[in-house]
This record gives C-alpha cells, structure tokens and sequence, in this order.
C-alpha cells in the first residue's frame, strides 16, 4: 500500500469571491485571469454565445454563483469564467467556439458551478441541440434517462444558445460525477 | 466497484453536498444521483497557468493595494506544498487568494457587516507553485465576522484559496483556518467536513518560516485530488 495523501477537503466559495475570482466584470481594481470571452469576436472559428440562468430549489435565480467552462477538443482549449452577479436576470454568458465531436461523441463543454450553498462544486456538461445525429449515439448522453437527457441540451434561441442550469426540482439539471 | 474508482472525492474527509447546519445548501445542493460520464479528452485535461505572468505584487496582499499607508493587521507569511495524492508535488499551479481584512470585513459590495474597510487592503491575490510545487504568500491575518446562517454566528478566520491542478477533476476550492481558533468548534462550513478531515483545513504556526521582526509563519499544505479512473464502470 502506498501512502495515500488525504485530499484537502472543498470549502464552498461563500458570497464574496467577485473581487477575487471575477474582478474584471465586476469592477474591482484588480486584474482576472480570465472573463466569459474565451476567444475574441473576431475568432475564425464557429463563435457562439451560451447564456442562461442559475435557479435554486424554488426557482429564483442565483446571483452569487461563479461558472468556469472548459473545453479541450484536442485543438482547441479553451478557459472561461464568469459570475451570475453582473447582468440582467442574474444571467451567465460566456462567448466561446463550439468545440468539435472526438473519438466520435457528441461535442460538449464542460461546467464547473461554485456558489454560496455549494460546499463542493458541481459538474456538469453543454450539449448542442442542433447536434441531432451524434447526441442520438452518444454514449453518456445515452446513459442518461431520456426525459433527464435535455436538461443538459443547450437550445439554441436567436442565434445564441441557452443553457439554464436547475440545482434541484422536476428540472434538476444532470450533474457529473469526475 | 473497484479500488480504481475510489480516486474521485474521498468522501471520508469532503463535504457532502446537503449539509443541514449550513442552511444555504438546503436549496442549492443537487439531489439526485450524479452520473460518472465516458472517459473524455476534454476531463482528463484542464487549463494551465503555467503561462499566465503573475503580477510582482500579486503575492503580496500587504502591498498589492496599498493607496497611502501599509495596511492594518498581523502580517503573516502563508506556505506550504501543493501535492497529489501520491504526495507528488504539483509544479506551477495557480493559486488565486481572498480574504476579509483584519477586521472582519470583505471589500465586496454585498458585505454590509459593520466593520471598517481598509482603503489599503483589497484582499485579493495569486501565486503560482514553483518547480517543488511550493508555494507562498503574504498578507494580513483575516478577522472573524458574522453572518445570517443561525443565531449568533461567526465565521472563524479563514482565507480562501483557489487551485487547478493539472485537470478539471483537480479544481479546489478551499477555506484555510488558523491553530486552535474557537469559532471553528461552531462553525457548520467547517464543520460539514467529516471529523476525518477537518485538521487538514486548518493551518499550523511555523516559527521556521516566521520572519523575524516582520511577519508571523503559518504553513498549510494542500492535496488536489487525480481523476476518476473507472470511465463507465457503474453504467
């Protein structure tokens, strides 16, 4: 037996991490490392937008979360992060390039969800609606119950994508075990 | 299950996501059983800072706001070594840092507790590990302050930190208390991490890194954990 080392246990991310965490957006004097824009406008890729809304167990919007998307489809990694603080309707937006599908699954991009409340944060994943063909054969998405399954489908609305997020009730989004 | 699918959150020291005495989580932690996806490229990855050039006074949160005066407080001296499980240490990984001041009082615009700002203190910073995944910053000795969660409640000091690692599975966020504070015998934020892991949050004074007419030592080391290694073992 090797000499596991104990994790150090997850503390949650409490009210107060805009200054730190999200300086930019929220207008603190300190410089991010990084925003919702994880590439530029002008990216020569397939730039989306993906908006949407935190609700808690009785369907009000959070206003204290902090989401960071990843995504990593061997070409392109990407980084983001952005707080539900700032906008109307306590909304996230992150400006991104839809990631391509590898080893033949459905394209996603991973969430990571911190806030008030979360002792540990949560996982989960966008997918794309307008991904029909591999969504229909995707392994994970297939493994999920169906009337679960579209809770994680962004849908795509105006020309952006919206994903809202459901920490519990009959809509409670698919949450990932990493 | 196998012994390979233990290595995601060691339940045995982290917190679950309902915890009755920390009320916030009563309508924010998830309900339902969390779903162990297919392997991916994008999972077993995630963003690295090795890159990223940290500011020279980011390390320094005595100094990286100062305006006229150097800030109020106990100036300390935080250290320790990033490691995996396997105790093998983590080079240059980003640390980001906030904190109260040390009178209680966050600089965010939501904390309306009755304590003074310090227009020289934002409580913000970041640091990287080096090649041995050690890390260190300064800054002030938080205050304790309280909050809505029941009765008479006081957070203990603590400082949050916030690391990578090397993949999205190693993300932490954490809160680092100090030696034998009596607030976090109350406390339900810390006290919703099983018994096991509790003095793993907690710092321990270090006169060998106290510096001498300036600054008091704390050391407080940090273990990410590795990726879940049974991609679709349950399904």
């Amino acid at each position: 037996m090797s000499a596991k080392k104990l994790q150090t246990p997850s503390q949650t991310i409490g009210p107060y991490f805009a200054y730190g965490l999200t300086p930019g957006q929220y207008g603190y004097n300190f410089p991010g490392i990084v925003d919702g824009m994880m590439v530029d406008k002008n990216d020569e890729g397939n730039v989306v937008q993906i908006i949407g809304t935190v609700y808690d167990a009785e369907g009000k919007s959070v206003d204290d979360a902090m989401l960071e998307l990843w995504q990593n489809d061997g070409e392109r990694r990407l980084f983001g992060r952005y707080g539900t603080g700032t906008d109307e309707g306590n909304k996230f937006s992150f400006t991104t390039v839809k990631p391509k599908s590898v080893d033949g699954q459905a394209p996603f991009i991973n969430v990571i969800i911190f806030m008030r409340g979360q002792l540990l944060h949560s996982y989960t994943r966008i997918y794309f609606e307008d991904e029909e063909t591999l969504n229909a054969t995707d392994e994970t998405l297939n493994s999920i119950p169906e009337d679960r399954r579209k809770t994680i489908i962004a849908k795509k609305e105006d020309g952006r994508y919206v994903f809202d997020i459901y920490m519990q009730g009959n809509h409670e989004t698919v949450f990932f075990q990493l | 299950m196998s012994e390979m699918a233990q290595q995601g959150f060691d339940m045995e020291v982290q917190p679950s996501y309902l915890d009755k005495g920390y009320k916030s989580t009563l309508l924010r932690a998830p309900s339902r059983a969390l779903v162990l996806p297919k392997k991916s490229l994008s999972e077993s990855t995630g963003p690295l800072f090795k890159d990223f050039e940290i500011g020279a006074l980011d390390h320094d949160l005595t100094k990286n706001a100062i305006k006229v005066a150097e800030p109020l407080g106990e100036r300390i001296v935080v250290h320790g070594i990033v490691t995996n499980e396997k105790g093998q240490p983590l080079p240059y990984t980003l640390i980001e840092i906030w904190q109260a001041n040390s009178a209680g009082r966050y600089v965010h615009k939501v904390d309306q507790h009755d304590a003074p700002l310090d227009p020289n203190f934002l409580g913000t910073g970041r640091c990287m590990t080096d090649a041995n995944g050690k890390y260190r910053f300064y800054t002030i000795k938080p205050g304790a302050y309280p909050w809505g969660n029941h009765y008479n409640a006081w957070r203990p000091a603590h400082i949050h930190l916030s690391l990578f690692g090397g993949a999205i599975s190693s993300r932490l966020i954490t809160q680092m208390y100090f030696p034998n504070d009596p607030l976090c015998k109350y406390d339900p934020i810390f006290n919703a991490v099983p018994a096991k892991g509790r003095d793993l949050l907690v710092s321990t004074f270090d006169l060998d890194h106290t510096e001498p007419s300036f600054a008091l030592g704390y050391r407080f080391d940090i273990v990410l954990r590795g990726e879940n290694a049974t991609p679709f073992e349950n399904l």
